[in-house]
């Protein structure tokens, strides 16, 4: 590494980050090995900007670390009350905006949204339950939609359209009304050339998108975030 | 035994008093309690059980904490909440039904009189004559189940299907002993 490259670090939390040109805050903290929660991020896509959980202070500014590209000096604040504050009321209302109903679903343990809300320290909704009416997709011989789980992170969304080449997903409405979308003229995923092996069947940080027929695997107990937190995991698939 | 006695204990501090109750739950949390299994005997050191499932008094006294399992899908769990608020210090939301409606919130998108027909009058094998239950001791359903914060002011909340021995354990002892309690992880868990 030169010298030039050597100066290249910005400061989270006190320690030093090293980073490349282009790098975001977020992309190179993960890269080094530290955690700032997030959700819509991913390392394979471009970011998205919207579940805002990743949010760090830089001097008098709140803004999200997947969209601050990473400059030499640059001070950032994460491991804060402050913002542990803010994220876990972020995801407060993720949780209440749907049907998060943990004890039933498949993706419990493997979860990132209910991983991040251990890790903040989340015990309880704080706000008033939505309990909105989301209809669950089954059509597919092979997949199954749960969309009462969807928190719009998009990955789905990027990873259909980037890496399987085929956008079988998309954001529709504004708002509290945004919902996921499946591209085809009945808007059932078996209308759709989705397919198991595709990206963005693997991609969802949540319990929507799951493969049928298959259910407690690994038992509870003795998944990814049960075994240890969401901090200390490798980024990505498990 | 008079259960609004007050007792010290030898070390001079007061005996707390503790009431727990299981509204739309199904006693999970209850059995998972019971699983501390012989601290029980070392918590009975600590507390006197006041109004409790495991007590069976039908009146609750003046609490410093009060355990509420299940969430509120008829208007007595709604009414005995209010008791529990009014008579505990400290009130906490125990298990998912508690703390976000868990299971039985999962028909808050039907509606409740379609669910009766169907499950009482109208479903395939019932006998002649089923009809929805109607007897007047029956508590009214609300048409939604909803959390107990939702209704009251609660204080803590500790999640879980139920929580386990250890996260209850851990969590009562951070309250007896005047802490803020904190579940690490591995007991702070939602399923």
């Amino acid at each position: 590494m030169s010298s030039a490259d050597a100066a290249d670090v910005f400061h989270l939390d006190g320690h030093d980050v090293p980073f490349v040109t282009g790098e975001t805050v977020l992309a190179a903290t993960s890269r080094a090995g530290r955690y700032i929660p997030h959700l819509c991020w991913h390392p394979e896509f471009a970011p998205h900007g919207s579940c805002r959980v990743c949010t760090v202070r830089v001097g008098a500014r709140l803004v999200p670390a997947c969209t601050l590209p990473a400059t030499t000096g640059l001070v950032v604040e994460s491991d804060t009350d402050e913002l542990l504050h803010l994220r876990k009321r972020l995801l407060q209302l993720l949780f209440v905006e749907g049907n998060h109903f943990c004890p039933s679903c498949e993706k419990s343990g493997d979860c990132q949204l209910q991983a991040t809300a251990y890790a903040m320290g989340m015990t309880g909704p704080h706000f008033e339950e939505f309990y909105p009416a989301r209809p669950v997709d089954a059509s597919h011989p092979e997949i199954l939609l749960d969309l009462n789980r969807c928190i719009l992170c998009s990955l789905c969304v990027r990873a259909s359209r980037e890496v399987d080449g085929k956008s079988v997903f998309a954001l529709g409405g504004h708002g509290i009304d945004t919902h996921l979308l499946i591209d085809s003229p009945s808007g059932r995923l078996v209308d759709t050339d989705f397919a198991p092996t595709d990206r963005a069947a693997s991609i969802c940080p949540v319990g929507v998108i799951l493969p049928k027929r298959r259910g407690f695997a690994v038992p509870i107990g003795e998944r990814r975030f049960d075994r240890q937190p969401i901090s200390a995991t490798e980024e990505g698939d498990p | 035994m008079n259960p609004s006695a007050s007792r010290k204990l030898p070390d001079g501090r007061r005996k707390l008093r503790l009431a727990t109750t299981s509204l739309a739950g199904c006693f999970g949390c209850h059995m998972s309690f019971l699983d501390i299994d012989e601290r029980l005997l070392t918590l009975i050191e600590r507390v006197d059980f006041d109004r409790s499932p495991f007590t069976d008094f039908k009146q609750i006294g003046h609490c410093d904490i009060g355990l509420v399992e299940g969430g509120l899908c008829s208007v007595e769990n709604v009414q005995v909440l209010r008791e529990f608020r009014a008579h505990c210090r400290t009130l906490v939301a125990v298990g998912a039904c508690a703390i976000n409606g868990g299971l039985p919130a999962q028909r808050n998108h039907l509606d409740l009189g379609q669910i009766l027909a169907e499950v009482y009058r109208d479903r395939p094998g019932l006998a002649p004559g089923s009809a929805v239950p109607s007897d007047p001791e029956l508590p009214l359903l609300l048409n939604r189940v909803h959390p107990i914060h939702e209704v009251v002011q609660v204080d803590y909340f500790l999640p879980g299907c139920p929580p386990s021995a250890d996260a209850i354990w851990s969590f009562l002892n951070d309250l007896m002993d005047g802490r803020t309690p904190h579940l690490g992880h591995g007991l702070i868990r939602y399923d």
